[in-house]
C-alpha cells in the first residue's frame, strides 16, 4: 500500500477509483456535543479582516472590485495569488480565481457578447483582440445555440414562458468528485482515464463514440494542467495527499480548476466533510494535528468558497440575486448500513458561521433525518436560529434513490457524486402557461400568438369542465417547447464550453439527468381550485381579450393542508412531469422536475398576467413550492404538511420550501428554541418532506435592515431565499419588498 | 406530567366509538409553541364572559358563531401534526374561554387521553365553582388534563373586578383545588404598566404562589396592542389606547419578583 494510505483501511477502493467504499471503511461517527471546537486562529481572524475590508470595497464599487479583461480564464492563465501582501505563508489553503481576491475572471466560451456586457456594465473596456479572436476565429455556446433556435423557440423565450435558459452563461450543476485529487492523486486519475481511452468503442466510429473519445482526451489534458496549476503555488498534486493538510490542499486544487474554467449557475463543492474528516482523525492519531489546527484548515478552506466570484451581466443579476456562485456543501446524512455519517468535522464546517460569522457561500446544507445524533441536532438548529445561513435536506428521501454519497449539485438537487452530471433546464412557468390555456395561447403582456392557436374560453365564466382539456392541451405544447429547447442547449454546452475539469473527476461512464422546472406552481394549484369550487368570471377589454379575473365564492388553497387543494397540487405535479417524460432527451439523459425559482419568482411574476386565484398582474410568483402569499390560514405546520404531500419521486430535481419564523414563535429561550425547530424538522421530515430553508428572525429586522443597509451590522446579514442564502443587503428593492411581504410565522 | 396517560400509543381515533359532540370553535393554529410544553396543536374556542380591558382576542367573547365542530373532526385534524410533538408536545385547548365548553372538552380531553396525546388547557377558571354540578364537571376534565396554564390577571379582587368585570375569588380558588389535587400548573401573568406592574401587586401574587404545591412554572407574558385592530373591527372603545407595551427592564424586574 502506498505510504500516503498508511492506517487506512479496505481494498476495494484501491485499485479503482470507489470513493464511497473508501469513506464507509474509514470513517468514524461522531455522536458527542459541540464542546471540542475552537475559537479561530489569529491568522484567520486577520484573513477574514481582510476579506471583509475587500467585501466592503467591493459593494462601494456597485458590486464588483476588479474585472480581468485582457486575460482569457484558463486553470494556468495566472500566477500565484494570494489574499494579500505578504499572507502567502498565514493562508493554510491558497489558490484564487485570479491573481487578486475577488478578481472576476474573463471566460467568453459561453458567449463573448456577454462575457463583454459584463465589462462594460461595470465601467471596463473589454479587450478588442479578444473580440476578435471569438468572433471571427473561435466559436461560443451562445453562437452555437442561436444558430440552431427554432422561431418557436426564440417566441417562448422573448414571451417568458421559458425563463432562465442556461444558453447565454455557463449550464453549471456538475460536481467533479474533487475529493478523488486528495485520495488518488492525479497520476492515477490519468492514467485510468488513459484506460477508459483505450477501451472506449470497439473500432466503429459512430458518432457517440468519436464524441466521447474526444472528451475523456480533453479530461487527461485538464488533468494535466489541474498538476500546472498546482506548481504554480509550489505544490505536486501527482501524488496522493500525505496528511490532513494536503487533502484539504489538494481538494482546493480541483475545485479551483473547476472555477477557472466554468462560470455554472452553480458550482457546487459537493460531500467532502465526512471524507476530510478521515485524515484529520488519522493525523490526530499520529499527533501531528491539533483541533485548534484542523478548524483552521477547515475555516481557510471556507473562506477560499466565500470568495468565488463570476462576471455576470445586468439579466442575469435579476434572476439570481445577490451574486450567488452555489458553492453548496453537504454536511450529516447516514449511511445505507444506517450507520450516521455525521463527524466532527460536520460540526467544523457549521462552526465556521460562528467563527466567520454569517455567509450565503459556500452554501451549507445538512442531510437530516430525525435519527441524525441528537447533539448535531441541536448544533445545526442553534446555528441556524443565530445566522440562518443553513438549509435542511432530507436524507430519508433521497438516500433509496441516490444512496449514501450523493451531493447537492446546486440549491436542493441531489447527485451521485462522481457518478452523475445534470443537464440544467431552468424553469416552465405553468402560470402563464394556465392564461394561455384561456386565451388561447395569446400571451397577456405582448398580445402575441406565442402558444398554439387552440381553443379560448369563450364565455363570461371559466367552468372546469371547458378548462381542463384547454389546460392539459396547452402544458403537452409547453412541455414540448421546453424539453427540445433544452436538449439543444445541451447539445451545444457539450460542442462549445465542454467541463473537462469537472467530468474529469467524473467516471467516464456518467449517468446524466435532465433537470426540468415549474415556476408558479401554487398560483396555479391554487387558480384550479378557484375554478372547480368557485366563480370564476372573466373580465375581457375593448377587444375580448380575458384580461382579469373576478373570483366569487371561496376556495380551498394549497398551504392548509387541506386535501382538496393539495391533491391538485399533487395532480399538478405528476401530469407535468409525465408529460416531459414523453419526450426524447438529450444523450439518453433521465428526466427530473423540480419545483423551485430562485429569486427569480420575482421576474417571472413580472411578466404573468392576472390569474383566477387573485394573484394581480406583475406581483411575484409565489418561489418554490411554496404557498401563495397569504394563503396559509393555519399555521406554519398546515403549510408544511401541504408541501410534504407532494411526491419526491416525482420531482427529483428538488421541491424547495422557504419559511421564516420569528424567534419569539419559536420559544422563550435558546433551549426552547432550539428544541422547537428540531421538533418542526423531524415532523416535517419524517412526513417524507424533501427540503427546508430556514430563517429566523422578526420582519422588524427586515425592515430596518432595507432602510439602514450601511449598518455594519448588516454587512454579512444572510438570509435564506428559495434554495440558496444571500447577504438581504444584495437583493434588489424590489426582491426585499417581496421577502418582507411574505408574513414571518409568529403566534400571538 | 403525563400522570394521567392512558398508555396506548398504538389506538388509532378510528378505533374508538365515534363522537359527534359539537365544539364551538373559533380557529386553530398548527404551530403553537409557546401554549404549553413543546410544539402544539392550539384549539381557540368561542365565548368567554370576563371583558379583560386588554384582551387580544375580542373577537373570541361571542358564544355564538364560530365554526360548530364535532371532537372527531378537531382531533383528526389535530393527529395531522403528531409527527411534529415529539415527547412534550400535543394539543391545548385555549379561547375564548374552554371552560365555557366544559362538555365537548372533556369529551374532547378524554378520547385524546385515549390515543396518548398530551393534553393543555390554557384557562382564567372565570367559570369555576365548588358548586355541585359545575365542579363534578371540572373534576371530570381535570382527570383528562395533563396540564392547566392558569391565568391570573390580578392578585387583588377590586382591581380584577376593574380590569375583567369579574371578582377573582373562585380563579384563587381554583387555583388552590389545583394544588390540592397535585395538577400542574404553569401559572401566566399579563404584564400590563400602571394596572398590575406594581411591586406591591407583584408581591402579592408571589405570595399566593408560594402557597402552592404544583407550580411548575411562572410566565410573565408583555402585554401588547397587536389586538387593537379587532376592537376596531368589533366597534367596541378600547380603554387602554394610552398603555404602551412594558420596557424590557420592567418585564425583567416582574420575572425576578414573581419566579426568583
Amino acid at each position: 500500500m502506498k505510504k500516503a494510505w498508511r492506517g487506512f483501511t479496505g481494498t476495494k477502493w484501491l485499485d479503482e477509483v470507489n470513493m464511497r467504499q473508501f469513506i464507509q471503511d474509514n470513517y468514524e461517527s461522531y455522536d458527542g456535543d459541540a464542546s471540542f471546537l475552537e475559537e479561530p486562529t489569529a491568522a484567520t481572524n486577520k484573513l477574514w479582516g481582510m476579506l471583509k475590508e475587500l467585501q466592503k470595497q467591493e459593494r462601494a464599487k456597485n458590486g464588483v472590485l476588479d474585472m480581468e479583461t485582457e486575460v482569457v480564464s484558463s486553470m494556468t492563465a495566472y500566477g500565484p495569488g494570494y489574499i494579500g501582501e505578504g499572507t502567502k505563508d498565514l493562508e493554510k489553503i491558497v489558490g484564487l480565481q485570479t491573481d487578486k481576491p475577488l478578481k472576476r475572471a474573463f471566460m467568453p466560451y459561453g458567449g463573448i457578447k456577454m462575457a463583454e456586457q459584463a465589462c462594460t456594465t461595470y465601467g471596463y473596456e473589454p479587450s478588442e483582440k479578444l473580440h476578435e479572436i471569438f468572433t471571427k476565429y473561435c466559436k461560443t455556446h451562445n453562437d452555437g445555440v442561436f444558430d440552431a433556435y427554432t422561431d418557436e423557440m426564440k417566441l417562448v423565450r422573448h414571451n417568458h414562458i421559458l425563463t432562465g435558459l442556461p444558453d447565454t452563461y455557463g449550464r453549471g450543476r456538475i460536481v467533479g468528485d474533487y475529493r478523488r485529487v486528495a485520495l488518488y492523486g492525479v497520476d492515477f486519475l490519468i492514467n485510468e482515464k488513459a484506460k477508459d481511452l483505450r477501451n472506449c468503442g470497439d473500432g466503429t466510429m459512430t458518432e457517440e463514440i468519436i464524441r466521447l473519445r474526444e472528451e475523456i482526451s480533453m479530461q487527461i489534458k485538464a488533468l494535466k494542467e489541474m498538476k500546472e496549476m498546482a506548481a504554480i503555488y509550489g505544490y505536486d498534486i501527482s501524488e496522493p495527499a500525505n496528511n490532513a493538510h494536503e487533502a484539504v490542499q489538494w481538494l482546493y486544487f480541483g475545485y479551483l480548476a473547476a472555477i477557472k474554467t466554468q462560470n455554472g449557475a452553480a458550482m457546487s463543492v459537493g460531500r467532502i466533510s465526512t471524507f476530510l474528516d478521515i485524515y484529520i482523525q488519522r493525523d490526530f492519531k499520529e499527533g501531528t494535528l491539533t483541533e485548534k489546527e484542523a478548524q483552521e484548515l477547515i475555516d481557510h478552506l471556507v473562506m477560499k468558497f466565500r470568495m468565488v466570484k463570476f462576471a455576470r451581466i445586468p439579466s442575469y443579476n435579476q434572476l439570481f440575486s445577490g451574486d450567488p456562485v452555489w458553492a453548496t456543501l453537504e454536511v450529516a446524512g447516514l449511511g445505507m448500513d444506517g450507520r450516521s455519517m455525521v463527524t466532527k468535522n460536520d460540526f467544523r464546517f457549521l462552526h465556521t458561521l460562528e467563527n466567520m460569522g454569517p455567509s450565503p457561500e459556500p452554501n451549507l446544507t445538512v442531510l437530516y433525518s430525525s435519527r441524525l445524533p441528537k447533539h448535531f441536532k441541536d448544533y445545526a438548529a442553534k446555528i441556524s436560529i443565530s445566522t440562518s445561513s443553513i438549509q435542511y435536506e432530507n436524507d430519508d428521501v433521497m438516500r433509496p434513490i441516490w444512496g449514501d454519497d450523493y451531493s447537492i449539485c446546486c440549491c436542493v438537487s441531489a447527485t451521485q457524486t462522481g457518478k452523475e452530471m445534470q443537464f440544467f433546464g431552468a424553469r416552465a412557468n405553468l402560470a402563464k402557461c394556465l392564461t394561455y390555456a384561456i386565451s388561447g395561447g395569446v400571451d397577456s403582456k405582448t398580445r402575441e400568438q406565442c402558444g398554439p392557436a387552440y381553443r379560448p374560453i369563450e364565455g363570461d365564466v371559466v367552468t372546469y369542465e371547458e378548462f381542463m382539456p384547454r389546460f392539459m392541451d396547452m402544458m403537452e405544447w409547453l412541455a414540448g417547447v421546453y424539453v427540445n429547447t433544452l436538449n439543444l442547449i445541451h447539445y451545444m454546452h457539450d460542442k462549445y464550453f465542454y467541463e473537462a475539469a469537472e467530468l474529469a473527476l467524473i467516471d467516464t461512464d456518467v449517468r446524466r439527468t435532465f433537470a426540468t422546472g415549474i415556476a408558479g406552481f401554487s398560483h396555479v394549484v391554487d387558480s384550479i381550485s378557484a375554478i372547480k369550487y368557485a366563480k370564476v368570471n372573466i373580465i375581457r377589454d375593448e377587444t375580448g381579450f380575458p384580461i382579469e379575473y373576478k373570483t366569487e365564492g371561496d376556495f380551498p388553497r394549497y398551504g392548509n393542508d387541506d386535501d382538496r387543494a393539495d391533491d391538485i397540487a399533487v395532480w399538478l405535479l405528476k401530469t407535468f412531469m409525465d408529460m416531459i417524460r414523453k419526450h426524447h432527451t438529450y444523450r439518453h439523459s433521465e428526466p427530473t422536475t423540480s419545483i423551485l425559482t430562485i429569486t427569480s419568482n420575482v421576474v417571472y411574476g413580472k411578466f404573468t398576467g392576472n390569474m383566477p386565484d387573485g394573484r394581480p398582474a406583475g406581483a411575484p410568483l409565489a418561489p418554490g413550492a411554496n404557498p401563495s402569499y397569504g394563503a396559509e390560514q393555519n399555521g406554519l405546520l398546515a403549510s408544511l404538511n401541504s408541501t410534504a404531500k407532494l411526491p419526491y419521486e416525482y420531482a427529483l430535481d428538488g421541491i424547495s420550501n422557504t419559511q421564516t419564523i420569528s424567534p419569539d414563535a419559536l420559544g422563550h429561550n435558546d433551549e426552547e428554541r432550539v428544541n422547537t425547530l428540531v421538533g418542526v424538522m423531524d415532523g416535517y421530515f419524517d412526513r417524507g418532506a424533501h427540503h427546508l430553508n430556514v430563517n429566523v428572525f422578526g420582519v422588524d429586522k427586515l425592515i430596518d435592515c432595507m432602510e439602514h443597509p450601511e449598518k455594519e451590522e448588516y454587512a454579512n446579514f444572510t438570509i435564506r431565499v428559495s434554495g440558496y442564502a444571500v447577504k438581504f443587503i444584495d437583493l434588489t428593492r424590489e426582491q426585499q419588498m417581496d421577502v418582507i411581504a411574505r408574513r414571518a410565522h409568529g403566534s400571538m | 406530567m403525563d400522570q394521567c396517560k392512558v398508555n396506548s400509543q398504538h389506538i388509532e381515533l378510528s378505533d374508538l366509538p365515534t363522537s359527534e359532540t359539537m365544539l364551538r370553535v373559533h380557529s386553530v393554529e398548527s404551530f403553537g409553541s409557546v401554549d404549553g410544553p413543546g410544539i402544539r396543536f392550539v384549539i381557540f374556542l368561542k365565548g368567554c364572559a370576563m371583558r379583560c380591558q386588554y384582551c387580544h382576542n375580542p373577537d373570541t367573547w361571542d358564544r355564538a358563531g364560530g365554526n360548530l365542530r364535532s371532537v372527531d373532526d378537531v382531533l383528526s385534524q389535530a393527529l395531522r401534526y403528531r409527527s411534529y410533538w415529539g415527547e412534550k408536545g400535543g394539543i391545548t385547548v385555549s379561547g375564548g374561554e374552554a371552560l365555557l365548553q366544559i362538555q365537548p372538552l372533556t369529551e374532547l380531553f378524554h378520547k385524546a387521553k385515549d390515543l396518548g396525546i398530551n393534553t393543555c388547557l390554557d384557562t382564567s377558571a372565570q367559570p369555576f365553582s365548588r358548586k355541585d354540578g359545575r365542579f363534578s364537571a371540572f373534576e371530570a376534565l381535570m382527570k383528562y388534563t395533563d396540564l392547566v396554564l392558569l391565568d391570573i390577571k390580578h392578585i387583588d379582587n377590586d382591581a380584577h373586578k376593574r380590569l375583567t368585570g369579574w371578582e377573582n375569588e373562585n380563579i384563587l380558588d381554583c387555583a388552590r383545588y389545583l394544588s390540592d389535587i397535585h395538577k400542574p400548573v404553569w401559572i401566566r401573568h399579563v404584564l400590563v404598566p400602571g394596572i398590575n406592574d406594581d411591586d406591591e401587586s407583584l408581591h402579592r401574587l408571589r405570595s399566593f404562589i408560594d402557597t402552592l404545591s404544583n407550580v411548575e412554572r411562572v410566565e410573565v407574558l408583555p402585554y401588547h396592542d397587536l389586538g387593537v385592530y379587532k376592537w376596531e373591527q368589533l366597534g367596541i372603545p378600547y380603554k387602554l389606547t394610552d398603555v404602551k407595551p412594558p420596557t424590557e427592564e420592567s418585564v425583567l424586574h416582574a420575572r425576578k419578583i414573581l419566579t426568583e
